[in-house]
């Protein structure tokens, strides 16, 4: 089985370094380095890097770029200018999320994805499939890009001084193209942790000596158990656990990148239907009494019937709380509603919170 | 690689006896808790709780996951280490030392089932 496994440009150099590897979306993945707490508060503190070359790149270009990219993403670029990016999902017509995915405007005519390691097949069927009738050009760049993200308050120093690249004027949620010799490499300020960060997009060659460097600097390499942690405890939503075919943006509590006012797209109608008549359920914060940890799949239960089930749980390392995110029927949604947490034999008291808990430490 | 002590027998998953006349004392192998990670929380039944050999007692947890605890006996809980309420980590440092529960044992001949530190070294290096 483990054959069939993907291995990232950075593989050889995870399994020297002696990370504890695991399958995840297909790719076999450094899970730890020195323990996920530590990663964690490396990345909370001062800085860390992850190989997230498992994440697929797809570029749109042509005359209906931006006629086709607002056609397939329920956010709006309207009007953005070039080198913006966008958080977002693509959605079925049933409003069921296809991924969630960033996009990158390069300029009207071209536009750059980054989605899912675990969906990156089922994306390009979907783009390509969706595009008949639209003057665009698709192409699957997952096997030609390598990306690490440098995440923490430390990045930005990190990255001026040890890969000598000027992204101190790179704004939130923008992104800069570099020449370095004859390639051009994609920087952004985007992560997926809380914490100010960069994400650096290129070819296997030029990942690699990015990833020597900043070894060579110290700087503390990251699985990607502490990058779930991370997102986790800011309400960052997980593909798999908060979204899916069967989970809609506006059930995972993520309307506010669904932009109802544009004149179309794929799943607006059964998107608008869920935000006039609401959700029958949602995404919602649970914090537990006491330190048993609620983990994916556990049933939240209300007077002994299950209202609902975890998504994503954790003890908080940034707290020390125990917290999760779970997805829960109407009317048990509400802030302050006293549910219970069924982990194994025993139930355990939570209270519904926001799903933020810690608090996000960007450079806007 | 991990410690394997030769005074006390083990289960397959991972759990380590040591019988003081009719009272197992009981935890986790050093394999155990390096294949865990760093342990955040250990779920322990309460004193008086029966257990069954192969039945589930509690859990170890590290950040990322749920261990069952796999009890290698049967008896009554007899003592439980509330130490490990708030330092599930001492079981990262010594995990022989720092023992789970106490249990008195009601059928001592299960403790035939279990394997002694010659085989568990050899499941360890499989």
């Amino acid at each position: 089985m483990e054959e069939n496994l993907i291995k990232t440009c950075l593989h050889d150099r995870h399994v020297k370094q002696g990370a504890q590897m695991s399958p995840f979306g297909g790719f076999d993945m450094p899970i730890q380095y020195t323990g996920i707490t530590e990663e964690h508060n490396a990345v909370r503190q001062n800085v860390g890097v992850f190989d997230v070359s498992h994440m697929g790149e797809v570029r749109i270009s042509g005359p209906d770029a931006y006629k086709y990219v607002s056609h397939i993403f329920v956010n709006d670029v309207t009007d953005a200018p070039d080198g913006q990016i966008f958080y977002g999902m693509m959605c079925y017509e049933n409003g069921g999320t296809v991924d969630d995915l960033l996009v990158y405007k390069v300029n009207d005519e071209e536009y750059f994805l980054v989605i899912n390691a675990s969906n990156i097949a089922k994306d390009v069927d979907w783009i390509k499939k969706n595009a008949e009738g639209y003057n665009v050009k698709i192409e699957n760049q997952s096997d030609y890009y390598g990306e690490v993200a440098v995440q923490g308050p430390k990045a930005e120093e990190t990255i001026e001084k040890v890969l000598d690249l000027r992204v101190k004027d790179i704004p939130f949620y923008n992104f800069k193209v570099f020449q370095v010799g004859d390639e051009e490499i994609i920087v952004s300020r985007t992560g997926y942790t809380g914490e100010d960060g960069f994400e650096i997009y290129g070819s296997h060659n030029y990942i690699q000596s990015v990833w020597d460097r900043l070894m060579e600097a110290g700087v503390q390499p990251c699985g990607l158990g502490c990058r779930d942690t991370l997102r986790f405890e800011v309400g960052l939503p997980l593909y798999g656990d908060e979204l899916s075919a069967e989970i809609s943006p506006i059930e995972a509590s993520l309307s506010m990148f669904v932009k109802l006012d544009k004149p179309e797209f794929i799943g607006k109608e059964a998107l608008e239907k869920q935000k006039t008549e609401g959700v029958s359920r949602r995404i919602v914060g649970l914090e537990l009494d006491g330190n048993a940890i609620p983990r994916h799949g556990y049933p939240v239960e209300v007077d002994g019937k299950q209202i609902g089930e975890i998504t994503t749980g954790y003890r908080s390392i940034s707290t020390g709380k125990s917290v999760a995110m779970a997805m829960l029927d109407k009317p048990y949604d509400k802030l302050g509603t006293k549910v219970e947490v069924r982990i194994r034999k025993k139930t355990f008291p939570a209270t519904v919170v926001k799903k933020r808990f810690y608090d996000k430490n960007y450079k806007k | 690689m991990s410690k394997v002590l030769d005074d006390r027998k083990y289960s397959d998953s991972h759990e380590w006896v040591k019988v003081d006349g009719d009272v197992a004392t009981i935890g986790i192998s050093d394999y155990a808790q390096h294949a865990l990670g760093n342990i955040v929380y250990v779920d322990m039944p309460e004193t008086g709780d029966e257990v069954n050999q192969g039945d589930d007692f509690g859990a170890v947890e590290s950040v990322k996951a749920a261990s069952d605890l796999i009890s290698p006996v049967s008896g009554e809980v007899i003592e439980v280490n509330e130490e490990l309420v708030d330092k599930p980590e001492l079981i990262n440092e010594d995990a022989f030392g720092n023992w789970i529960i106490k249990v008195k044992l009601s059928d001592p001949s299960e403790l035939d089932k279990l394997m002694d530190a010659d085989s568990y070294k050899k499941l360890c290096e499989a």
